[in-house]
């Protein structure tokens, strides 16, 4: 193969990659915005998505559609009683003590799947086949469309559900100023409760298109969460079109960095964007400068 | 002053005496560990108990100082106790060059960057095969010898490790009850008058940052030469939370919490051997419960229920509490 | 003695302090008064370095002092008190008031842990003296207590003491009299004194009227962030201007 045929090779893999990442992506920032929580929990979600989904299968022998969207549910259920259990009862939040407890959430919820599951590696059926599609001289798989389509109907949904539901305003809202958005009338716990059912159906649908590419076990939620926060960071923490680019860019660079210079190395490219956006543009490539974020 | 003189006696006699129950097997060497983590969490708790800086990043810090002693003993024959000293060093530069950015970092920020900083380090251990022999680990580590003794066993071990711990111990102590350790509190409690005052946060975070790392690099070494063979996975981001963990159950801003705490941490898993690697569920539920009923930790916690307690049985015979 | 020379602060579009120019002579109790939102506490937090001005310069004994950050401020002997009290919460009274000398003492870390005695010797210099301010806040028997235990009266005068610690040339009191009872106003007004007859120059934002008209030798008015006027305080009961500002104020 030429050098442009691996480009665009890398290119395109990277593009879905990077559409995972801006997924889990939103899903951080819409609870960082109604909450100015980062939820370290956020990957375990995304590996909810997966074990869920092939537990509907294997063990419920449900059809894969049916199976996806039980998952989605159940997902969205264990966010919100995440946030119940852990968020809501606490009568002074600190950071420090909101990092240690999504932090102790997110290994809580790996030990139990542990448990309750294996520690072994699943793989979960392809969409649709796996006989790859010729595009120009690189060539994709079904699975890639499918995460490319579901991905843009997700974000759509999302954005249209944040522009036009009163909902989704009233979380606006909470994101622009807290205690206004309470004076006015708006229930912020509520719109926190949300965030987190919002981000879990998020985070599960990114770990569920992905699973069939790169099979799914108790620990995948680690790397996919941490790559979806450098999304985030580098789209400015911002739910919309910062944080979808943030993906994308962060998925090619990674895909070009592995293909070019040292697969070994590629977790680590993710990271040394994450450390240098923080270093140098804490509001994110692009987000406008703001003071607060440090 | 003196009773907390009074009090490191009393801890190092227990030191001590813990051989005489226990000279063998693999209780020892579940205690050679204590002495290891004990001196990380103690390290950690500078930063984070007394600063107020989480850190998620430590056990890089605690791997480059196991890696630098191993591969400067194996590959380059340098003396055991020389290549520790280098160890300390670099470590200490690299966390001193990385303090200065990463501690303009605040709550979460900080959280991730460090965390991201302690991952890059193990991805480095795990890929630079060439040096530090991959995945499957670096052996051949040779022990560390003084004056004709070689530590080579659990019990040589056990007083080499406790040695270095109780004297870290004492120097941490020295140091939150002096200036710097009033400045270090004074910086959690009110960042803005501490700077009114002339404290100069940004230098001392970083100070403390390299501090930290300078601390956890000297158990790495130690932790080489007595196993004599490392693998990353002993330096990961579980081990990290880990050692969060410790601090907080053992109580934040406390250094005999630290100790507490890494003692629980690693002798109950080893007591519940049925845990297995289940053990993540109880640091898990221990992270969340604690936070959330007993920030304050053991060492404050306890005493605050015991008083609680007092105070009602008190008030119910009529005293004044 | 301190002069402020054409301060002027923008935040965004806002223009909160517009030009502002006095001098605190040395020895003086300077007083700065205004309604709310006249850009008083903005004031403060540019001269003791937590704010940056848009331009203007901040000159203390001779000595530009501008664009220094705060913590470089306690070593030229400047230092401040906050509205709503500032104290180590975590700490004990005494040592509140020995972090106050944390400019003034220069143990490092390798020197504290290894209990050097140059160390020890400082550590106990110190505490002495920070005693010794305890005693001249009149707080003195409060010493061991946790900081966090006391009213919001003796923190006020904690905060005092500690910031007399530091070694000031210049102390800027922020509202000191704002949650104090009677009492504790008279309390503080002869600790105010007291504290300019060791030499210190003070100036104070207060909305005390009373306090201010008593202990103040001179007299800023600021009002939406221009000064209104400036004088003794029987010149300023007198102005016009200054009365028709706080009469439209309600």
């Amino acid at each position: 193969m030429e050098l442009s045929d691996q480009i665009a090779q890398y290119l395109l893999s990277g593009l879905s990659t990077g559409a995972i990442y801006a997924l889990i992506g939103i899903g951080f920032a819409i609870i960082y915005n109604s909450t100015d929580i980062i939820n370290f929990a956020q990957g375990e979600l995304v590996m909810l998505g997966g074990m869920f989904t092939l537990f509907f299968m294997e063990k419920m022998k449900l059809p894969l559609p049916v199976s996806i969207l039980l998952a989605v549910l159940a997902t969205i259920g264990c966010g919100a009683l995440f946030e119940r259990l852990t968020i809501r009862p606490l009568k002074s939040p600190t950071p420090l003590g909101l990092i240690i407890i999504t932090i102790g959430g997110s290994i809580l919820i790996r030990g139990i799947v542990m448990l309750v599951w294996d520690k072994d590696t699943h793989s979960l059926p392809a969409f649709s086949g796996s006989e790859p599609i010729l595009i120009g001289s690189a060539t994709i798989l079904p699975q890639h469309l499918w995460i490319f389509a579901l991905t843009a109907v997700a974000i759509a949904a999302n954005k249209l559900f944040f522009q036009y539901t009163i909902t989704g305003k009233a979380m606006r809202a909470c994101a622009v100023n807290r205690r206004a958005a309470g004076l006015v009338g708006i229930d912020v716990r509520r719109m926190v409760f949300f965030s987190f059912a919002i981000s879990g159906g998020l985070g599960s649908l990114a770990g569920i298109i992905v699973a069939p590419l790169t099979m799914t076990s108790y620990d995948v939620g680690v790397m996919l969460g941490l790559k979806g926060f450098c999304a985030a960071i580098i789209g400015g923490l911002t739910g919309g079109v910062g944080t979808v680019l943030g993906g994308l860019l962060l998925g090619i660079l990674e895909s070009l960095g592995a293909g070019l210079i040292s697969s070994g190395y590629k977790d680590a490219i993710a990271f040394i964007i994450l450390l240098l956006i923080l270093f140098i543009r804490p509001q994110g490539l692009f987000g406008r400068a703001q003071t607060d974020r440090v | 002053m003196n009773r907390e003189i009074v009090k490191y006696l009393l801890l190092v006699v227990v030191v001590l005496f813990i051989p005489l129950l226990v000279h063998e097997g693999y209780m020892l060497n579940v205690m050679v560990f204590v002495g290891i983590h004990a001196m990380l969490a103690l390290a950690l708790n500078l930063l984070l108990g007394y600063a107020g800086q989480i850190s998620l990043g430590q056990a890089g810090f605690f791997g480059l100082g196991a890696y630098v002693s191993g591969i400067l003993t194996t590959s380059f024959n340098l003396d055991p106790w020389i290549a520790m000293i280098i160890a300390a060093i670099f470590v200490t530069l690299l966390a001193f060059v990385i303090g200065f950015p990463i501690l303009k970092l605040k709550g979460h920020y900080l959280a991730m960057a460090t965390l991201g900083l302690g991952i890059i380090i193990y991805i480095v251990f795990n890929e630079a095969v060439d040096h530090t022999g991959g995945p499957s680990g670096l052996s051949g580590i040779p022990n560390l010898k003084i004056a004709g003794i070689v530590f080579d066993n659990d019990l040589k071990n056990y007083f080499l490790i406790w040695g270095f711990t109780l004297v870290s111990i004492g120097l941490s102590l020295n140091l939150v009850h002096s200036r710097i350790g009033r400045a270090l509190r004074s910086i959690h409690d009110s960042e803005v008058a501490a700077r009114v005052m002339g404290v100069n946060a940004r230098i001392l975070k970083v100070q403390i940052f390299a501090l930290s790392a300078c601390i956890s690099a000297v158990a790495g070494s130690l932790y080489a030469h007595t196993m004599t063979f490392i693998a990353p996975a002993s330096f990961g981001f579980n081990f990290s939370v880990e050692l969060v963990t410790m601090v907080i159950i053992g109580g934040l801003a406390s250094i005999y919490g630290s100790i507490l705490g890494a003692a629980l941490l690693t002798m109950l898993p080893e007591l519940l051997r049925t845990f297995q690697d289940y053990d993540i569920i109880v640091y898990g539920l221990l992270l969340i419960v604690m936070t959330m009923y007993m920030p304050g930790g053991l060492v404050n916690g306890i005493p605050a229920v015991f008083s609680r307690l007092k105070g009602k049985s008190k008030r119910e015979g009529g005293g004044d509490a | 003695m301190l002069e402020v020379v054409g301060i002027t602060q923008r935040f965004g579009g806002i223009t909160a302090l517009d030009d502002i120019t006095f001098t605190a002579a040395k020895g003086d109790i300077t007083g700065v008064i205004g309604p709310n939102g006249a850009g008083k506490t903005t004031l403060f937090n540019i001269v003791t370095g937590l704010y940056t001005q848009t331009s203007g310069t901040v000159i203390l004994d001779g000595a530009d002092i501008s664009r220094l950050p705060a913590e470089k401020l306690a070593s030229k002997g400047l230092v401040r008190t906050f509205q709503n009290i500032e104290l180590f919460a975590s700490m004990t009274v005494l040592e509140n008031v020995m972090l106050g000398l944390h400019s003034r003492s220069s143990s490092g870390i390798l020197a504290c842990m290894g209990k050097m005695p140059w160390h020890l010797k400082e550590e106990q210099r110190i505490r002495s003296e920070a005693l010794k301010w305890l005693d001249f806040c009149g707080i003195a028997e409060l010493a061991e207590q946790k900081a966090s235990s006391l009213s919001f009266g003796k923190g006020r005068f904690l905060e005092i003491a500690r910031a007399m610690a530091v070694g000031p040339v210049i102390m800027l009191m922020d509202e000191p009299a704002a949650g104090l009872n009677n009492r504790e106003t008279g309390e503080l007004a002869s600790l105010i004194r007291k504290i300019r007859d060791t030499g210190v120059t003070v100036i104070l934002v207060e909305h005390d009227m009373e306090l201010v008209m008593d202990i103040c030798d001179r007299i800023i008015v600021l009002n939406l962030g221009k000064k209104l006027a400036e004088g003794t305080p029987r010149e300023i009961q007198e102005n016009p201007a200054v009365i028709a500002a706080y009469l439209g104020e309600g």
